[in-house]
Order: C-alpha cells, then sequence, then structure tokens
C-alpha cells in the first residue's frame, strides 16, 4: 500500500542555520526582486555606456599614442569617469532605494521581520546591502574595470607604477559617493510610506542644496560655501584623493564633516524609525 | 501550574506618560492559554514586550526559560507570531512570502519552500497560494499571518486578535485551526482576544488583562467552577433599581446584549429553590415582574465580567 501524503500540519526536523544570517537572505531576496523588473536592468545597462565610451578612448589612446595629447589617461580621466557615473548613482539610488524601507512600511511588514530571529540592524544592512551593490556595480565596478583595461591594451604597469594612488583613490571615491547615497537613501525611506514621496524628497535634498550653494555663490563671490551642496562636498573631496586642483574654496576638512553628519543623521533616523512597534505620541 | 513557557516578573512598560503595563506578575503554563481583555488593557503590548519590541521600564521577562532582553534572538527563534494588523512582504505571492519568512527564521531556502506548501494548505491556502498577498481578502490574510507564523515549526505561538474582521464561517474555521494546533499538534500558544467565545473555544487557561494589570488568572474550568450558580433572568420594570437591589443583596447581575440579565449568586448552594427565592424577593421589593428566570451554566463571559467588575 503506498503511502499517503499528510497535508496536515507535520513539526520541522530539518537543520537551522545559525542565527545572524538573516540578512543575506533579505539582501539577496531584495536584488533578485530588483533585478526581475526590466526598466531598472535597463538603468544598469545604461549606465555602463560610460564605459564602454571610455574603453574605446583607452583603446585608441593606447594604439595611437599621438592621440593622449588630446584625451590624456591620467587620474584626471579616471576621476572625471567617477564623476560621471554620479549621474547613474542618483538613479540608481531612486529607482531602487525609495521603496526599500518605505514599502516595508506601507505594507506593516516590519513587524513580520522583527518578529523572526534577526536584528533591526541586521534588517538595515540587508537593505542596505542591496542598494550598494547596485551602486558598487555602476561605480567601482566599472572603474577598477577601465583601470585593468588600461594595464591590458599598453601591455604593461607603468601608469599604474606612475599613478600608484589613482587606485585607493576610485576606490575611496566610489565608496564616499555609495555609503552618502545608500544611508541617505534608507533613512528618507524609513520616514514614509509612499515611495514617490521619498523620491521626490531625495531629488529634492540634492537639488535644493546644489542650488543654494549656486545663489551663495553668485551672492557672496565666492566658493567658501561649497559645504551646503552635497554633490560639492563629494567633489571637493575627490579632488583631493586624486591629487586634483581644488575646484572649490571650501576647505576639505568641513566637507568631511558635513558628510560625517549626514551620515550621523541617516543613521540616527533609521535607529528611531526601524521598529517593530510605532510608538505615537 | 504545570511548567510555564511565558512568565512576567513585575513588568512595567510604558509610552509616554501612560502606563500599558504595570507591575504585572504572572506565568502562562504550556499549552493553550487565553489572553483575555478590553481594548486596551494591554494584551498586545504584553505580547510586544515578549518579542523584544517593547522595551520593559521594569521587570524580567521569560519565554520559554529564556530571558528576553538578554536573548532576543534565541526568544524569537523559537516563536511564532501572528500580528494583530495586515502585514506583509510587498509584491510576493504567498508561497514566495512564506517561504521567505522560514527562510528569515533560519531555514533552508529548499525547506523553507516545502514547509510553505505545507502550512498553505494546513491553513486552507492552498489553492491560493500562487496569488499575490495583496489580492487576498480579509480572511485570507488572516489565514497567512498564521502561515507565516508557522512556518519555522514554532515552539509557542503568540496570536493577536487571530479572528478580526472575519464572516462567521471562516472564524470558526480559524478557531478549528487554533484548537487543532493546540490540542492535537502540540503546539503551545498564546491567544490575545477580546472575544471571549473564541477564548472560550481553543483555550484551557485564561489570564484576564484589565487597565495593564493583571486581573484574574487560572484554568478555565477553575474559573468557571461552583463557587457560585448562575441565573438567566428577564424582568419588566425599573431594571437598574432591581440590579441595584441585587447587588445590595450580595448577588453580582451583569445585563447581556440581549434583555436577559445573568445574575450570579455566590456562596454554597441552599436548599433548592432558595436562591430562585432571592432573587424574586429582590424583584418583589422593587416592584419589577420576574418575566423569565431560569438557571445557567457560569460562562467564561461571567468570569470575565466579574473579574473587571463590570455591572
Amino acid at each position: 500500500m503506498s503511502p499517503i501524503h499528510d497535508q496536515s500540519y507535520r513539526h520541522y526536523e530539518g537543520e537551522r542555520r545559525p542565527l545572524g544570517r538573516a540578512w543575506t537572505v533579505i539582501a539577496a531576496t531584495g536584488m533578485r526582486s530588483l533585478l526581475a523588473r526590466k526598466w531598472f536592468l535597463a538603468v544598469l545597462l545604461l549606465a555602463w555606456i560610460m564605459f564602454i565610451v571610455r574603453t574605446v578612448h583607452i583603446y585608441v589612446v593606447t594604439m595611437y599614442p599621438t592621440a593622449n595629447q588630446m584625451l590624456p589617461i591620467d587620474a584626471r580621466m579616471f576621476m572625471q569617469f567617477v564623476e560621471q557615473q554620479s549621474m547613474f548613482v542618483f538613479f540608481v539610488t531612486v529607482f531602487c532605494g525609495a521603496g526599500l524601507i518605505a514599502n516595508d512600511r506601507r505594507a506593516n511588514a516590519l513587524q513580520i521581520y522583527l518578529s523572526k530571529p534577526l536584528l533591526r540592524m541586521e534588517y538595515i544592512g540587508g537593505k542596505l546591502a542591496i542598494l550598494v551593490s547596485f551602486l558598487l556595480f555602476v561605480t567601482l565596478v566599472p572603474a577598477l574595470l577601465l583601470l585593468m583595461l588600461q594595464v591590458m591594451f599598453a601591455g604593461n604597469l607603468d601608469f599604474i607604477k606612475a599613478n600608484l594612488y589613482v587606485i585607493p583613490a576610485i576606490v575611496l571615491a566610489c565608496l564616499m559617493r555609495v555609503t552618502v547615497a545608500s544611508c541617505a537613501m534608507l533613512a528618507l525611506s524609513s520616514l514614509s510610506k509612499s515611495t514617490r514621496y521619498v523620491a521626490i524628497l531625495y531629488t529634492g535634498i540634492i537639488f535644493f542644496t546644489e542650488a543654494m550653494f549656486g545663489v551663495l555663490a553668485v551672492v557672496t563671490g565666492s566658493t567658501r560655501v561649497a559645504w551646503v551642496s552635497i554633490s560639492a562636498n563629494l567633489e571637493n573631496i575627490t579632488d583631493v584623493l586624486f591629487r586634483q586642483p581644488h575646484r572649490y574654496d571650501a576647505p576639505v576638512t568641513v566637507s568631511i564633516l558635513v558628510l560625517l553628519g549626514l551620515l550621523a543623521v541617516s543613521i540616527s533616523v533609521l535607529e528611531r524609525r526601524v521598529r517593530g512597534v510605532e510608538i505615537v505620541s | 501550574m504545570a511548567e510555564a513557557s511565558v512568565s512576567l516578573n513585575k513588568v512595567s512598560v510604558q509610552y509616554g506618560t501612560n502606563a500599558a503595563l504595570r507591575d504585572v506578575s504572572v506565568e502562562f503554563p504550556k499549552g493553550a492559554v487565553g489572553l483575555l481583555g478590553p481594548n486596551g488593557a494591554g494584551k498586545s503590548t504584553m505580547l510586544k514586550a515578549l518579542l523584544g519590541f517593547v522595551p520593559p521600564r521594569a521587570g524580567r521577562l521569560e519565554v520559554l526559560g529564556l530571558n528576553v532582553a538578554e536573548r532576543p534572538l534565541e526568544v524569537r527563534a523559537k516563536l511564532g507570531y501572528m500580528p494583530e494588523n495586515d502585514g506583509h512582504i510587498p509584491g510576493m505571492n504567498a508561497v514566495t512570502f512564506v517561504a521567505y519568512c522560514g527562510q528569515l527564521a533560519g531555514l533552508p531556502k529548499a525547506d523553507a519552500m516545502q514547509r510553505a506548501h505545507e502550512v498553505l494548505y494546513y491553513v486552507g491556502l492552498g489553492e491560493a497560494r500562487y496569488r499575490n498577498v495583496e489580492e487576498y481578502s480579509t480572511g485570507m490574510k488572516q489565514r497567512i499571518k498564521l502561515a507565516q507564523a508557522l512556518v519555522h515549526d514554532p515552539e509557542l505561538l503568540f496570536l493577536d486578535e487571530p479572528t478580526n474582521g472575519m464572516d462567521p464561517k471562516g472564524r470558526d474555521e480559524m478557531l478549528e485551526l487554533i484548537r487543532d494546533l493546540a490540542h492535537n499538534k502540540g503546539v503551545d500558544l498564546i491567544l490575545s482576544s477580546h472575544l471571549l467565545p473564541d477564548v472560550e473555544f481553543t483555550c484551557d487557561y485564561v489570564v484576564v488583562l484589565d487597565k495593564g494589570a493583571i486581573a484574574t488568572a487560572g484554568s478555565i474550568d477553575q474559573l468557571k467552577g461552583p463557587t457560585g450558580r448562575v441565573f438567566e433572568v428577564r424582568v419588566k420594570g425599573d431594571k437598574d433599581r432591581f440590579i441595584a437591589a441585587l447587588s445590595g443583596a450580595g448577588l453580582e447581575c451583569h445585563e447581556t446584549d440581549e434583555d436577559v440579565m445573568r445574575v450570579f449568586v455566590p456562596g454554597p448552594a441552599g436548599a433548592p429553590g432558595d436562591d430562585q427565592r432571592r432573587i424574586c424577593d429582590q424583584a418583589a421589593r422593587v416592584g419589577v415582574q420576574v418575566r423569565h428566570l431560569r438557571t445557567s451554566v457560569p460562562t467564561l463571559e461571567d468570569v470575565f465580567a466579574r473579574a473587571i467588575g463590570e455591572q
């Protein structure tokens, strides 16, 4: 007689993962869910267009060294590439990040997540990992690949040897952009239940601080007030990392402090907003 | 009392200036325990404090022998929680959602998916398991909340108002499921509800909360026990005077949804007919007619009404 499958409730006797790894489940599921959207894939692919353009640039200059005078391959070129990718950092942050916590808040999912054996830090870490991974995919990965292509096309390590600081500069400049964008967006996402509102808020903050800097620069006739703009602060620090002349008069230490302050505020907001129960005073 | 699954020792929880739990000390035995109380009594707060969502201002909470403050992850690994409010992960169908919850609770991916199918069949959503959770009706949402709480096979279930918003048939089915889990499947549970029949049907033990404090606790049989008799009474005349007269004579009386009152006569039983005579004497004294007088069986409603002092 063949056994009949019991569709009633059965106890589970299999293995269980050690505690503390739930963030990997959140990150993997979140990434899969985003990659299943065609428009998001399109944004990711678009973000690699500049990489293709720069690859052609490096190839042409390597094959025809005279072109190096017009389109030099130097630290500045890599800095420009990282800054050009900032536009895609913005788009990926808005498309991928706005709903990360806001959607969970809208669906009351936080109480489901936090009733499982995971800490609030794990939840935030999992969500952060989704955004950070995609942002690194459009910044650090193509920038380092470009450097590798330069070595491959040139067939030697002369450029790397002469500009050894470019590698840490690329890594730090990308990590700085990714960290600031991810933390700020995640904090904003925890403030609302509406993805659209979060996206508008983030866009508003980026453009408002930029516009404010523009107005203040005209009024004061100086760029010492560049610290009011998030983008200008990133550029100010990037100049130092790539050993380029400063674009702004604002001290770099002030830019670093402003960005650290922004990170501290973001972490504080996340700490307050990501809770299993919402207490309304 | 049997071994406790949950214990609270002098626990106080405060929301701003409002005390949600006041110096609560109580033990929940293993098995099915009802957490009864009117809205705002502190039932959900107690469950949330046990999950570690709300830190207590004072006191110690233990779940399955583990201190909630010191080992929250281990506590939650052994718990299943069905929240009162709707909750789901956006953009997922039922089976993906439940499997995801299983993975979050530590099950390997393949096992989580298999368990998800099983528990969805068990809660009656087998045919609807590939539908998006956002399209579910209220009753189905209640069932999927139970499924996500069960998927990792918890040792203890917290069910917060599990029949909220369900139609009568769905409610009966949900109560049958809860009863089956507790009595046939060996899952300990705490059922928080303001609905007395739900608790009476599914639980063996009850803790009654009122205004953040324990009003009474004990096995349902014991609380309903024969320390008095209950009568159903319907009268014509000044009901308030009659109730006052009964109270003056040491009889407890509370009104039900219908026009029938339930009169509790405390103390040991006297000669046959003595209790009925006492009630009729009070009716005659205040000039009301007794139209209906029948012996009744003590219900949890009587226990509840006595415990929180409702008249």
